[in-house]
């Protein structure tokens, strides 16, 4: 066995992709690539309207069609509980049952209430036109606020109102608030602004569809779901819940995944279904989600009113923020929908400093798809809303918006772990040093003097440029929090490092990655603490018989919380290992030194070398007494605190009063995220954050007509943007470790889909400012734009 | 995403087209598919049988005749169209909005003949065919005829083709001496016209001799703002703002998800003025 | 059913399908070419993506009929001898991909654009592709990779 000494470092530099080569040469394992043989195609009958009542179903004709094997309603597929939901925010949330089809009424226009199964894609899709549904139709209600009008029409008759519960921090954060907001809004020496911002509902629109396939084992009742999705963990526990197959009988596996954002965070009816019907016919199936069915099938994100309101003196310190949400649940409460504003709860007074916080949301019921988990989940919204505020508020006292966010930021002496008006603990931040650099890469005094001149010009075009300063908890999350917080499981994160007889290094993870680049890191990071070849890691995710525990991916936590699992199991074997090479090198393993990959005893040259010991251990011909054979080790790992990235964003737009169209000129984000592993993936995934950030500003938008009928219903009328749409980025950082954990990380999968929305939106304030504009609501459509600027003139 | 079932048959030349078409009225013709297929994927349009034109290569190509007209056959498709020289040359605005319709891959298979057939208002294409003046050649079972393209568009998804005739030819004049432009006003590259305007100037004596101003997507068919056209018919350059705030004049906009009919009527008033600006610039 | 000839990737393959059929799930599901995906059901996404006759084109677009005859290159048949494509490796080397669901699509509809366009601007790239939607990169490093080669 050749024992090389590792020296170089591959922690923090930009390796090239070890997921790259499958996906380039079109060799994914998608979950429409996978078939089974005897696989049978599954369909879905959907409502096509928002609000009615089913007087019956028909399927005999659907039936009849010749290779067609099986039809169901919702009386005749059995499931053992309705769908879970995992996030019961306290004693008031109300959680209608969620059958995977719908038995009495539909409650959103593309509610499933009956399954067709055919020998082909083809014959699902013409099966689901002939069944036959008795529809009465209902009215509907999409608004938010009209769902909470006495006279409403009702989406769960149970509750007799379409209130799904409130949450108020006072009453329910396990940790106190700095202090109550209504004495400043009292006292007359304060200026108060009150703000009220609508959030457009979004679609995450992964490019992959959803599906699944559910191969069966009938003799043996084993099944096998491959599933499009980021929890395979999570889905597996939920599935047994509701289909009743316990979970030694139960394998899940998320193939590739062709991105998530939220999207495939969740337990659907589609996944229940195909289950529940690999079951009752004894062969595989597969359902895959075509687009436009997706945008009704698939969970939106965002809608919401907010209403926020800050108090400062007149000097410009920030005093109070108090904020009021009330957010759409749409028809049912899915897996952690309830629970989604409340991961902005501690985050509305964003990184400033102030005396009072008050903060509470209710939540609302509506005859649309369900909402739950889009990229940034509770966070966006909550800087949306201060920094939108923040903007209001320095119109309001005549100041530079710049300057009165560096008046208000929490000081960098204050950290590490300093507790913030909200109660929450934040980690690490340098907010000025981050601002700083952001102004520096832009030029702003430039800047400001080009708009001067372009105003005095009286140019067609206005100039505006917009900041966004925030910051986030991510890592989620600390599971005594989440336990507080009445969450239904734990934030931990499992990882198995197992070396190989020949050195080679086996990696397990429980986080679940689809795009992130998590298996290139990973191995990073096991390469560098062990000392051995990057090439050598082999890192494993994604298959519950593989990786048997796990809480997946989603909330910026793979790094912030997958990588340190990862970093303690090699503590531990590198502990045993320690052990085993002092037992070999006679020496006391406080005389070993351990560097790249090789433990020394101190001032000799004599040492072992851990793939060597690896294989000793393998072979177990001579370990110390007690010791097992082999040498790997387990962490689950729970994270004491958040993490808490953060960042400066500015976005400079030139806005066509005359169409009211908006042209991104430069985007430049500053983000800090802790200690980086892998400089290119983070600056990847800031990229993909703000285009998201910046198609939710100016594009974005599922919209409904009156009836309840999706008018946004495709991909030509959701406006995704494409590449002539999106600016080129200017990505910069700082780097401020997180004390939190041993490697200092903290996560930046969300930063800019936080970050960019208020940052173009103020931009457009900025450059309509002149016209006396105060606010455009978002998308900022041309349409938008336009009226905005008319309303100001009149 | 899969369409309903339906015939298909090969027309080996334009008769065996009229032939099969003749004898079924449910049956439509393929040619690029672009517009159709899109619609039968969503099960919004089900023929119970398609004819495909597609290999009848006669069909595609420009040929330069010696009039006054620019023949250009009915399956030659928008990338073509774009970089076609004798279109770049003699009639530069069918070139560059050629280069404007859906995306590249779109415009690889997207026929001339089938756009201007599928009499979609938002259609590009239409609005250029009407302002210069096209004509559009069909052929039926009792042979052929030339349709004025201002008759053509009869309503919305609606033309003067009956169901047994298809589209061979466009005969397009020839506008090189022509000040001219095209604006597209579009949320995405990609996406179809929020509203397009197409403007055809001829100037004379530093001023304006007569102008085709052509409108996308501002009614159930392509449109000519003639108010516009009459005002600036020898007015001087600068009538162009008030010449354009008629433009809106006898439209009956849409309105859906990318604007409002009153923010389309806007629009086509402030485009048209641009349109003319940037031809008389060009 | 109709009995139809494609060459693809340089190979003859013949097949029966439905005059429904779309070349895309012929590709995939009868020739066994799953390297070419299905984003959306409007011939928005492109992630479908191929080259009909040398020229990109959507493949839920194109019926498997009216490819009879003719000639198809899916993301499969790009590299030649094993090595891959200068496309497919500017991609990894820029980090044009995250999920890689619009990956293939994408570096067809890339490569079909530089036959046509040589030597294109950023601008001119970003309007190249204005037909490939992805989630992931926001497009910055896509542009990089198709400049890399175009540049080359």
């Amino acid at each position: 066995m050749s024992v090389t000494e590792r020296t170089s470092k591959v922690i923090g530099t930009s390796q090239l992709r070890k997921e790259d080569a499958e996906l380039i040469t079109g060799r994914a394992r998608f979950v429409d690539n996978i078939t089974v043989p005897g696989m049978l195609w599954v369909g879905l009958v959907r409502s096509p309207f928002a609000h009615a009542r089913i007087n019956g179903i028909d399927v005999a004709k659907a039936r009849e069609l010749p290779g067609v094997v099986a039809v169901y309603t919702g009386d005749e597929l059995e499931f053992a509980a309705p769908l879970f939901m995992a996030w019961p925010i306290n004693d008031e949330v109300k959680n209608p049952p969620h059958h995977p089809l719908t038995k009495d009424k539909a409650r959103y226009a593309g509610d499933p209430v009956a399954v067709v199964v055919a020998e082909s894609r083809a014959l699902a899709k013409d099966a689901i036109e002939l069944v036959d549904v008795d529809w009465e139709q209902l009215p509907a209600v999409t608004d938010i606020r009209a769902a909470l009008e006495p006279d409403a029409p009702i989406v769960h008759e149970e509750f007799g109102t379409n209130n799904a519960g409130s949450w108020i921090l006072e009453r329910d954060s396990p940790v106190p608030r700095r202090g109550p907001t209504a004495p400043f809004f009292d006292d007359p020496q304060l200026v108060k602004i009150k703000q009220e911002y609508r959030l457009a509902r979004l679609i995450p629109n992964a490019i992959e569809p959803r599906g699944v396939v559910v191969d069966v084992n009938a003799p043996m009742g084993e099944y096998t779901v491959y599933s499009a999705t980021q929890i395979p963990h999570i889905l597996r526990t939920t599935l047994t819940i509701t289909c009743g197959i316990p979970e030694a009988k139960l394998r899940v596996v998320a193939p590739d995944v062709g991105g998530g954002f939220g999207s495939k965070l969740e337990i659907y009816p589609e996944d229940a279904i195909c289950l529940a019907l690999a079951r009752k016919l004894g062969r595989p199936v597969k359902w895959i989600e075509e687009r436009s069915e997706g945008y009704l099938a698939t969970l939106h994100g965002r809608e919401m009113i907010q209403e926020i309101e800050l108090a400062a003196t007149r000097d410009g310190v920030l005093k109070a923020v108090r904020v009021n949400l009330t957010a759409s649940m749409g028809a049912y409460l899915r897996l952690v929908a309830p629970g989604i504003p409340m991961l902005g709860a501690w985050l509305y007074h964003g990184c400033y400093e102030c005396d009072a916080y008050d903060f509470q949301y209710t939540n609302v019921f509506t005859n649309n798809t369900f909402t739950d988990a889009y990229r940034g989940a509770g966070r966006p919204e909550a800087t949306y809303a201060i920094e939108r505020s923040m903007d209001a508020l320095a119109r309001e006292l005549g100041m530079d918006p710049v300057e009165l966010r560096r008046k208000n930021f929490i000081a960098k002496d204050k950290f590490p772990n300093y507790t913030i008006a909200s109660g929450l603990t934040v980690d690490s931040a340098d907010y000025h040093g981050t601002l700083d650099k952001c102004l520096e890469v832009l030029d702003y005094d430039a800047l400001r003097a080009e708009q001067k001149a372009r105003r005095e010009r009286g140019d067609r075009k206005l100039l505006g440029v917009g900041f966004s300063t925030w910051n986030e908890m991510c890592g989620l999350a600390p599971t005594r929090v989440l336990a507080a917080l009445n969450y239904g499981a734990g934030g931990w994160d499992a990882a198995t490092i197992e070396f190989m007889p020949t050195g080679t290094v086996r990696v397990v993870t429980g986080v679940s990655p689809h795009g992130q680049g998590s298996v290139t890191v990973f191995a990073q990071v096991v390469a560098d603490q062990l000392g051995v070849d990057y090439d050598d890691v082999e890192v494993l995710h994604g298959d519950t018989q593989v990786s048997p525990l796990g809480m997946d991916t989603y909330g910026s936590r793979g790094v912030a919380v997958g990588s340190v699992a990862l970093h303690r199991a090699g503590e531990k074997i590198i502990a045993k290992a320690r052990t085993l090479a002092a037992h070999e090198l006679e020496c006391a393993e406080e005389d070993l030194e351990f560097e790249g990959g090789n433990f020394t005893v101190k001032g000799t040259d004599r040492s072992a070398n851990i793939k060597g010991l690896a294989f000793n251990s393998w072979t177990a011909h001579n370990l110390p007494d007690g010791m097992e054979p082999g040498l790997g080790a387990t962490e689950l790992y729970d994270p004491p605190n958040f993490s808490w990235p953060n960042g400066a964003h500015c976005c400079v737009v030139e806005v066509d009063p005359d169409t009211g169209s908006v042209d991104t000129v430069r985007y430049i984000a500053v983000d800090d995220c802790g200690v980086q592993l892998n400089p290119m993936l983070v600056e990847g995934q800031v990229h993909g954050g703000v285009a998201q950030g910046i198609a939710e500003a100016l594009f974005e938008e599922a919209r409904y007509d009156d009836e309840g009928n999706l008018v946004t219903g495709t991909m030509t009328t959701y406006l995704v943007p494409g590449p002539p749409e999106l600016p080129p980025f200017e990505v910069h950082d700082t780097v401020t470790p997180s004390p939190t954990n041993a490697m200092g990380v903290k996560g930046i999968g969300e930063a800019g889909t936080i970050a960019a929305p208020p940052a173009v939106i103020n931009a457009i304030v900025d450059a309509l400012s002149p016209l006396g504009v105060k606010n455009v609501e978002r998308p900022a459509t041309p349409e938008r734009v336009w009226r905005a600027i008319q309303e100001a003139r009149s | 995403m899969i369409p309903a079932r339906f015939d298909y048959e090969v027309a080996e030349s334009v008769e065996h087209a009229i032939e099969l078409l003749d004898g079924n009225d449910d049956a439509k013709l393929l040619a690029g598919g672009h517009s159709l297929l899109p619609l039968m994927k969503l099960r919004l349009a089900r023929p119970a049988a398609l004819v495909d034109i597609g290999r009848l290569s006669a069909l595609a190509g420009v040929s330069n005749g010696s009039g006054p007209l620019l023949r250009i056959g009915a399956l030659t498709r928008h990338h073509e169209l774009a970089n076609d020289p004798l279109v770049q040359e003699h009639c530069p605005i069918l070139a560059y909005t050629a280069g404007l319709v859906g995306d590249r891959q779109v415009r690889h298979r997207g026929t001339i003949g089938g756009s201007l057939a599928h009499g979609d208002p938002a259609g590009d294409l239409a609005t250029i065919a009407l302002t210069l003046d096209a004509q559009i050649v069909a052929r039926g079972p009792n042979g052929e005829r030339t349709i004025d393209a201002a008759e053509f568009f009869k309503g919305f998804y609606e033309t003067a083709l009956a169901p047994n005739e298809l589209i061979t030819e466009v005969r397009i004049p020839k506008t090189e001496a022509a000040h001219w432009s095209y604006i597209k006003f579009r949320r995405r590259a990609l996406d179809w016209a929020t509203v397009g305007v197409a403007a055809v100037v001829e100037s004379a004596n530093g001023g304006i001799e007569a102008a085709r101003i052509g409108l996308t997507n501002m009614g159930p068919t392509p449109l000519r703002a003639t108010a516009v056209e009459q005002a600036l018919a020898g007015a001087s350059t600068d009538s162009v703002e008030a010449a354009a705030a008629k433009a809106d004049e006898g439209t009956s906009p849409p309105a859906d998800s990318f604007a409002s009919a009153d923010f389309r009527r806007h629009l086509s008033r402030v485009l048209t003025a641009r349109a003319v600006e940037e031809a008389l610039s060009r | 059913m109709r009995s139809i000839a494609i060459t693809v990737n340089g190979v003859r393959r013949e097949l029966d399908v439905e005059p429904r059929q779309l070349l895309v799930y012929a590709l995939r599901e009868q020739l066994g070419l799953t390297g070419t995906n299905v984003g959306c059901d409007t011939t928005t996404c492109g992630a479908c993506t191929v080259h009909l006759d040398g020229e990109s084109v959507k493949s839920c677009t194109v019926l498997a009929v009216q490819a009879d005859g003719r000639e198809v290159t899916t993301i499969e048949g790009l590299q030649s001898n094993g090595d891959l494509h200068e496309m497919q490796r500017a991609f990894h080397e820029n980090h044009a991909l995250q999920c890689g669901y619009c990956t293939p699509g994408m570096i067809m509809a890339a490569t079909s654009l530089l036959k046509e366009h040589p030597d294109p601007s950023d601008e001119e790239i970003r309007y190249g592709l204005e037909g490939n939607l992805c989630r992931c990169t926001g497009y910055h490093n896509i542009v990089k990779a198709v400049q890399a080669v175009a540049g080359a």
